[in-house]
């Protein structure tokens, strides 16, 4: 796979190491009532589509940024490649 | 028809004419006592076992495509019990010891080959690993031997033994490991449970539950709608979607792991090989191709394919434990689809949906199960209570922080 990469162009996925779904961005408030609940799912469940599926991935052999990816689970197809830190 | 050596002969004289079908193509009925969703291996085998040890009547199993075309068929036909976890190493042992008398038990040839499984050591932490892992397995009744380097050796002259980064120190061998004719298995729960009246249903995919007030009570498919008092679902690699019909997240994600065979050799391996220190391992089967395997591409997939860093990865472990396999040309490479759970270990248990059971997470260890999963899994949907062996292989076991992490790597699914 070949991820274009919004600062350095296409590059090999084999630079990358693969973290998970993009939803691990989205960390539960640890002072909720239902904390233990909320990050018990944040941490152990997942959607894991069929099609496409937001994901992190780390360049860590290049630039070390966080990227989100819109990947087809499916065909392998990536679409759309964004910083993570822009995201928000 | 019972095959034996005096119908071969019978047939033999009569030009073949009497073999029939080893299973009947079922058409779905609008009710049974029992469904199983998936006709891999787990799946047929846990209808072989409700049917025969269970006693079970009124069971079918439905399966989207054909029975076997899954993982069942995907797989390294690798069959072993050298777990270090207790939660795991019983459950695997017992699932050896199913092995070692499957063909007697389903009267079919599936070719249990005990030609044994050697885990290679490079370091003396390493060693120490292995011996501690061989310890937890002789406590469940398996067959450890460590090899030091002269006995290896002498089994296994080819591999590189002096690799300057990684020398081969020895091994841990388990002399009852082996390999099994993976589709054989299929084919072999298939016809057993067809003849205890298991209607095996092929081309028929469950496109949702029927769940009313916390009771499950049947399943759409494309071929209609079948009621059921229970519906036990085995489906792995395809578990998350599947089990998202019943409104249920699972802790799991699906992965692709490649595997490949070489062009047919002369006998070279005598057994399966692990490599201790990159993702290679390699047996060679009958026909004389070497199978091979790895690790899994990491990334979430259900594309039956992968790519080709992984192809590299493994062919350059392959070539730096025994170059003398650099010559052999690879035939033919696949992928199958993982459920990669969070702590690398399968659930068999109930849902909070009553009357819905689920088998599922078996990461890339699936094959070597298929026989105890059918077992734990028909027993538990008989007698509503777990097997001794599957106890811990629970739903609610993340929630409750008892996981089984085989490799202590957390909830990273890639990384099991």
């Amino acid at each position: 796979m070949i991820i274009h990469h919004p600062l350095l162009g296409p590059r090999d996925s084999a630079e990358f190491i693969y973290l998970g779904d993009a939803s691990l961005m989205e960390r539960p408030d640890p002072k909720a009532e239902n904390a233990q609940e909320l990050f018990y799912k944040y941490l152990y469940l997942r959607d894991n589509p069929a099609g496409e599926h937001k994901e992190l991935w780390y360049h860590e052999q290049g630039d070390r940024s966080w990227l989100i990816l819109t990947r087809n689970t499916v065909t392998h197809e990536i679409t759309h490649v964004e910083l993570a830190r822009r995201s928000k | 028809m019972r095959y034996n050596a005096l119908q071969i002969l019978k047939q033999g004289l009569t030009g073949h004419k009497g073999w029939k079908p080893a299973w009947r193509k079922a058409e779905p009925k609008p009710e049974y006592d029992i469904i199983i969703v998936g006709g891999g291996g787990h799946g047929l085998a846990t209808a072989y076992y409700l049917a025969k040890q269970f006693e079970q009547k009124r069971i079918a199993v439905v399966e989207k495509g054909w029975i076997g075309g899954g993982n069942v068929g995907r797989n390294t036909t690798i069959i072993r019990s050298n777990y270090m976890l207790h939660e795991n190493e019983g459950f695997y042992e017992f699932s050896l010891k199913l092995w070692e008398n499957q063909e007697q038990d389903f009267n079919y040839n599936s070719m249990v080959s005990q030609r044994g499984i050697i885990n290679l050591f490079h370091s003396d932490p390493q060693r120490d690993a292995y011996v501690r892992r061989g310890n937890a397995m002789a406590l469940n009744g398996a067959d450890p031997v460590l090899l030091d380097q002269d006995a290896l050796r002498k089994k296994c002259p080819f591999l590189n033994f002096d690799n300057a980064r990684f020398p081969i120190q020895g091994g841990l061998w388990q002399p009852r490991g082996g390999t099994v004719r993976h589709d054989a298995v299929a084919w072999g729960y298939a016809r057993g449970a067809d003849k205890r009246g298991v209607d095996i249903i092929e081309n028929c995919e469950v496109t949702g539950f029927l769940i009313d007030q916390g009771v499950c009570s049947g399943v759409e498919t494309t071929r209609g709608t079948i009621k059921a008092k229970k519906i036990g679902v085995a489906v792995a690699g395809s578990s998350s979607r599947v089990m998202a019909m019943a409104g249920m997240r699972l802790p799991m994600e699906s992965h692709v792991l490649q595997a490949f065979v070489s062009e047919g050799l002369k006998p070279v391996i005598p057994g399966v090989i692990t490599y201790g220190a990159g993702h290679f391992y390699v047996s060679q089967s009958d026909k004389g191709g070497l199978v091979f395997g790895g690790d899994i591409d990491g990334y979430n997939s259900y594309a039956q394919r992968g790519n080709l860093p992984v192809v590299e990865d493994v062919c350059e472990g392959g070539v730096s434990l025994m170059p003398m396999i650099g010559k052999a040309r690879v035939l033919r490479m696949w992928g199958g689809i993982m459920d990669m759970s969070m702590d690398g270990s399968p659930i068999i248990d109930k849902t909070h949906v009553n009357g819905l059971y689920f088998n599922g997470g078996w990461c890339y260890g699936g094959f070597k199960a298929t026989p105890a999963s059918g077992y734990c899994f028909a027993q538990l949907i008989a007698t509503d209570a777990p097997h001794e062996t599957a106890k811990a292989m629970r739903m609610d076991r993340f929630s409750r922080g008892l996981m089984i992490d085989e490799k202590g790597q957390g909830a990273q699914p890639n990384l099991h």
